[in-house]
C-alpha cells in the first residue's frame, strides 16, 4: 500500500504557487474541497487559473479566492450566482473562459485519461466553436475539444482510505472523480479518512493512484444555495 | 386567457412518453414534473449527476449532497442512481436521454436556440445547455411568447448568442404550441381563448396556420 495520507493541510498545499492552474470539484456549492479553498484564500498565491465548474457564491467556496483577487482566470460552464465575479467579469479584471459543462467534464476526464483531444457536438455554430476545427461524423459537424489538466486538482470526498481511493456520496460526487484524474498533483479532502483496507474495493469510485494527497478536513459547513421543500400531507 | 408558467409545464406533459429518459432545465421546465400524467413512467436525468430524481424534500429533510442541476435540494426515488459529470454527458451526448426541456430567451424559426448571455450585460454561462441541445432528438423548448419589453421571442434569426442550431422541434409558450420544421413556426393548438389573431401579433418568425387551430386541452 502506497500511503497517501498528509497530517495537516499545510503539508496538503505543499508547492502551491501563484501563477498556477487549479482544478477544483463540485458542482454549486455540493462537494466543493472546502478546507482547501479556505486555505488557500489565506495563502498569499495570486494570478490562478481555475478550472470549476461554477465559481462559488459571493462569501463561499471560489468566491473567497475572488474576494481577494487571487483569481486571473476561470474556466467554467455557468457562474450565475456570484455577484463580485460578474463585476469582475464585466470590467474586464477576471479572464473568463465558458465552456459547454459536458465539454468541461470530458476534457478533464481527457486529460487524465491520456487522450489529448476529442470532437463533441456540444458548441458547433456557436461562440464556443470560433478558431475549432470543425469535422463531420455521422452527417453531424463536431468540434476538437482538447483535454484540460493542472498543477492541483483539489477535490471532496465523502470517505476516503490511507491509500488514496475515494467514495463519493450523492451528487457531490459531479466533477470530482475527473479532475482527481486530470491532476499532477491531487489533493483530496475528505469528511471520513479509513485505514486502507476498511473499504470494499468493489464499492470505490476513484482509485488511489489518482490521488497523491489525502487528509480529513477539518469541517464542512456544506452550505445549501437553493433549499427547496414541500410540505407534507 | 394566456397561459401561466405552471400551465405551460403541464402542457408540456402531455409531451412525456412512457418509459423515457427526460432531462428538465431550470425555471418552467423543472414544473412539467409535477404534471405527469397517469400511466406515464419517467425517469428525469439531472446533468449533475442523477438519474431517477424525485421531488423535493420535506422541510428538514433536505441534503446538501443531493441536488439538481438548478442546484435545488431533491430526492431519489427507487432505482435511482448516481454517476459523475463525465457519465452524465455521455448518457446525454451519446442520445440516452430521450427528451430534453429547456427554456430559452430567443428561439429561430430554422430551431436555433439562444438562452446563455446577453453581450456586455449578463454572462451567466451556458451550464449543460450546449451538449444538451446538440445531442438531444427530441427538444422542447418552454418559454413566455414575447420577453419583458413585449418584443417576440419567436423570430426569424436570433439576435443573442447561440446555445446551439437548428435543434429546437417544439416550443410551448403562455400563447401557443409549435412545431418547428421547414424553417417555420407551425402553430398546432392555442392557449384558451388566445386567437391565431394575438399569436400572429407576437410572433416575429415565420408563421403556418394550417386550417382550424384547436384550443390546449388542459
Amino acid at each position: 500500500m502506497i500511503n497517501k495520507v498528509v497530517s495537516n493541510i499545510e503539508q496538503a498545499l505543499k508547492g502551491v504557487e501563484s501563477n498556477m492552474t487549479f482544478m477544483v470539484g463540485g458542482f454549486g456549492l455540493s462537494g466543493i474541497p472546502e478546507n482547501a479553498i479556505a486555505a488557500l484564500s489565506k495563502m498569499d498565491v495570486f494570478g490562478l487559473t481555475c478550472i470549476s465548474n461554477n465559481a462559488g457564491v459571493d462569501d463561499f467556496g471560489l468566491g473567497l479566492l475572488l474576494q481577494r483577487k487571487q483569481i486571473k482566470k476561470m474556466v467554467s460552464s455557468y457562474v450565475g450566482e456570484n455577484a463580485e465575479f460578474e463585476r469582475q467579469m464585466l470590467s474586464g479584471e477576471l479572464e473568463v473562459d465558458l465552456i459547454p459543462q459536458g465539454s468541461l467534464a470530458e476534457r478533464c476526464r481527457a486529460g487524465g485519461a491520456g487522450i489529448p483531444a476529442f470532437f463533441t457536438p456540444a458548441g458547433y455554430g456557436t461562440e464556443v466553436a470560433e478558431g475549432k476545427e470543425v469535422r463531420e461524423y455521422n452527417g453531424k459537424p463536431h468540434i476538437l475539444e482538447s483535454a484540460l489538466t493542472a498543477d492541483f486538482a483539489f477535490v471532496k470526498a465523502w470517505k476516503g482510505d490511507t491509500a488514496g481511493n475515494l467514495i463519493f456520496k450523492g451528487t457531490a460526487r459531479n466533477f470530482n472523480p475527473l479532475m482527481a484524474m486530470a491532476g499532477k498533483i491531487t489533493v483530496a479532502e475528505v469528511e471520513e479518512l479509513v485505514l486502507a483496507g476498511e473499504l470494499d474495493p468493489n464499492q470505490i469510485h476513484t482509485p488511489g493512484i489518482f490521488v497523491q494527497r489525502i487528509f480529513q478536513g477539518e469541517k464542512y459547513e456544506k452550505r445549501i444555495e437553493q433549499k427547496t421543500t414541500r410540505k407534507r400531507d | 386567457m394566456a397561459l401561466d408558467k405552471n400551465q405551460i409545464a403541464q402542457r408540456i406533459a402531455q409531451e412525456l412518453e412512457h418509459n423515457t429518459y427526460v432531462n428538465l432545465g431550470i425555471g418552467i421546465p423543472t414544473l412539467v414534473a409535477n404534471y405527469i400524467p397517469k400511466g406515464i413512467d419517467i425517469e428525469f436525468q439531472s446533468e449533475n449527476g442523477v438519474l431517477g430524481m424525485g421531488p423535493f424534500p420535506f422541510e428538514g429533510e433536505e441534503d446538501p449532497d443531493l441536488i439538481n442541476a438548478g442546484k435545488q435540494t431533491i430526492t431519489t426515488l427507487d432505482g435511482a442512481v448516481l454517476f459523475d459529470s463525465a457519465t452524465s454527458f455521455a448518457m446525454i451526448r451519446g442520445q440516452h436521454v430521450q427528451l430534453t426541456v429547456l427554456g430559452a430567451m430567443e428561439v429561430s424559426e430554422n430551431g436555433d436556440i439562444a438562452n446563455w448571455k446577453i453581450p456586455g450585460k449578463m454572462v451567466k454561462g451556458m451550464g449543460g445547455a450546449m451538449d444538451l441541445v446538440a445531442s438531444a432528438e427530441n427538444i422542447i423548448v418552454a418559454m413566455m411568447h414575447t420577453n419583458k419589453r413585449g418584443e417576440s421571442k419567436l423570430l426569424k434569426r436570433c439576435s443573442l448568442p447561440l446555445t446551439g442550431v437548428g435543434c429546437v422541434t417544439k416550443v410551448v409558450t403562455n400563447l401557443a404550441v409549435f412545431e418547428i420544421k421547414n424553417n417555420q413556426f407551425y402553430l398546432l393548438e392555442r392557449a384558451p381563448g388566445v386567437s391565431v389573431e394575438e399569436i400572429k401579433n407576437a410572433t416575429e418568425g415565420t408563421l403556418v396556420v394550417e386550417g382550424e387551430i384547436p384550443e390546449m386541452n388542459l
